[in-house]
């Protein structure tokens, strides 16, 4: 009954917003100093030459544009695309990692006590390592690897870093979804003689859904940041990664063309958060609560 | 209606079984329990002895504290005595809940949100492995006995509170099972509910034939509901009186209607476990001699 108009609310705020932050970055460049503003040695306020911020309109008009003024050259927007997809898959296969191993870890310490205060510390303290120091070490690790005919691809260790990033949340939101079921279930399911596995499914999982689905987003989330940032660090090709520091570096010349993977990268962390968004309209029955409405 | 398929299971017989220990549905001797807390050992319950017959309506009455609840939980086997034997048809209550003798109800509704109501009800069903076909047949009787068969396919946020309760009741009723441990279940509806619900519980119990051990602290519902009343004290938790109902000439419990809130002997009933709750050792009004009365166990 409300779900449309809400649906259609969320639409015209999220574009309202948009709008806003369009409003805010044209006034500014309108109105703002040329030169920004100094205290000292301090720049608090950035330039706003169109080298520094370019029009909106200039960034659009660019996309459109060839990419170089080799001929038949792709438009920007399929070049920048095509490297957002590359991302995007690189980033699912990282994400899909990310949640076997987070529900696993969240499994063992949901089981044994013992796991959650042996592993979860260890857990923690895997995210304080800066994922740039070590991503070149991922890569050459993983070029010494070759078993058999399988041999490791660079893009796997991107996905690898991008799983690194997404288990963590995972791991936590299924952790916390699975300890989540009343003590009055609990009792319930073990007066039915029910066991670990099939109290597992009729309950710990059904469960834990309303804690693993923004878990599962923001996992998504950290697997686009992941693979971004690993691509940019490792220096896979083919990838919106690369392309922003390629680009970045040619702005310069041609500062709207910049931010043409900017937006990629923002379109791809949108449909990576709305694809998990999907998953939870599909289990909406468990999203439910018992209270009577 | 849905008695062919609940009637199955147990004795036509049981109202009158009353002193057959052989076949008890529950029996309690000499059990102590004790928890280890921050401040001490509390005894919940002392020296307790009690047996439920086959088919018999038991209610357990007292104060908070007074460990009914916990005497419950060691039947259903969800806490084990420190001391005593315990034992429900005859079996190990353990090896009574692995063999599902019991149907439980707790005071919270306890089903499962992401279920519709036919799907709570068909829970134990569906993990004892029943076929589908089979659930479905009896899921729908169930339903049908507790008023909620145009309820079935909605989900336990779109219910009221009582209507979740007899969700409750039918899932604790779906293995029919020869006991029912009933553990407050109408403690958090109104009256009007409650006392609906209480006289479908009668009739259900009756139709079913089920022996049912009723945690309360309401003294009319126990007395509308049992035939014994086991009234219970607190610090340690011991059994102070066992009161047997005895209401106006009404052999089998399946008689009672809402007519009997009003009668003499109602009252008459709900004064004397009154007066056994305030350790009252003065005699009721009541003139003719009670055979059970004033088990004391200590």
């Amino acid at each position: 009954m409300t779900a449309r108009p809400r649906l259609v609310g969320g639409f015209v705020w999220g574009l309202a917003g948009v709008l806003l932050i369009a409003l805010a970055w044209e006034g500014y460049k309108f109105f703002g100093p040329a030169d920004g503003l100094s205290i000292g040695e301090l720049r608090v306020l950035p330039r706003t030459t169109d080298l520094a911020m370019p029009h909106l309109w200039d960034m659009m008009a660019r996309l459109a544009e060839p990419v170089t003024r080799a001929e038949g050259a792709l438009p920007l927007w399929a070049v920048v695309a095509l490297a957002a997809l590359t991302t995007l898959g690189i980033a699912a296969a990282g994400w899909a990692v990310g949640v076997v191993v987070g529900v696993g870890f969240a499994l063992l310490m949901q089981r044994w006590r013992l796991a959650e205060f042996g592993l979860l510390p260890w857990i923690v303290i895997s995210q304080t390592v800066p994922l740039i120091a070590f991503a070149p070490v991922v890569k050459s690790w993983g070029s010494r690897v070759e078993i058999g005919s399988f041999e490791w691809q660079d893009w796997m260790s991107v996905a690898l870093i991008a799983s690194y990033l997404a288990f963590f949340p995972i791991t936590v939101g299924a952790l916390k979804g699975l300890q989540s079921p009343d003590r009055i279930h609990l009792e319930l399911f073990e007066t039915y003689a029910s066991g670990y596995w099939s109290t597992l499914k009729q309950l710990r999982f059904p469960a834990a859904v309303p804690y693993l689905l923004p878990a599962l987003r923001l996992g998504a989330a950290n697997a686009v940041i992941g693979a971004v940032v690993a691509e940019v660090s490792t220096g896979l090709q083919g990838g919106i990664g690369r392309l922003l520091i390629q680009f970045a570096g040619q702005a310069s010349g041609d500062p709207a063309k910049a931010w043409g993977p900017i937006f990629g990268a923002i379109v791809l962390g949108l449909v990576a958060a709305g694809s998990v968004a999907l998953l939870s309209v599909i289990l909406k029955d468990y999203r439910r609560t018992e209270e009577a409405a | 209606m849905s008695d062919q398929i609940l009637n199955s299971a147990a004795a036509t017989d049981a109202p009158l079984a009353a002193g057959d220990t052989d076949a008890a549905a529950v029996s309690v001797r000499g059990v102590n329990k004790q928890f280890q807390t921050a401040t001490g050992v509390v005894h919940a319950l002392e020296a307790i002895d009690l047996t439920v017959s086959a088919g018999e309506f038991v209610s357990l009455i007292g104060p908070s504290g007074c460990g009914k609840s916990t005497l419950m939980r060691l039947i259903a086997d969800l806490d084990d005595p420190t001391s005593g034997d315990l034992t429900v048809f005859g079996k190990t209550t353990t090896q009574a809940r692995l063999d599902q003798d019991y149907g439980i109800a707790f005071q919270q509704a306890g089903l499962l949100p992401w279920r519709t109501v036919a799907a709570n009800v068909a829970l134990p069903l569906e993990l004892h492995g029943v076929a589908s076909a089979d659930r479905r047949s009896r899921v729908a009787n169930l339903l049908d006995m507790v008023g909620l068969t145009e309820f079935a396919d909605r989900f336990p946020d779109q219910l009221s509170g009582g209507m979740q309760q007899r969700v409750a009741i039918a899932r604790s009723l779906a293995e029919q099972p020869r006991l029912l441990l009933m553990d407050e279940p109408f403690g958090a509806l109104d009256e009007m509910t409650r006392e609906k619900m209480q006289t479908d519980l009668v009739r259900i119990a009756a139709d079913t034939g089920a022996a049912v051990v009723f945690v309360t602290h309401s003294i009319p519902e126990a007395v509308f509901l049992s035939d014994r009343v086991v009234v219970m004290s607190p610090r340690p938790g011991r059994i102070s009186q066992i009161v047997p109902m005895q209401l106006n000439a009404i052999d089998g419990r399946q008689e009672r209607s809402d007519n009997l809130r009003e009668e003499s002997s109602f009252f008459e009933m709900v004064t004397e476990v009154r007066e056994a709750l305030h350790g009252g050792a003065s005699d009721s009004p009541g003139d003719e001699p009670r055979q059970a009365r004033g088990v004391d166990t200590r």
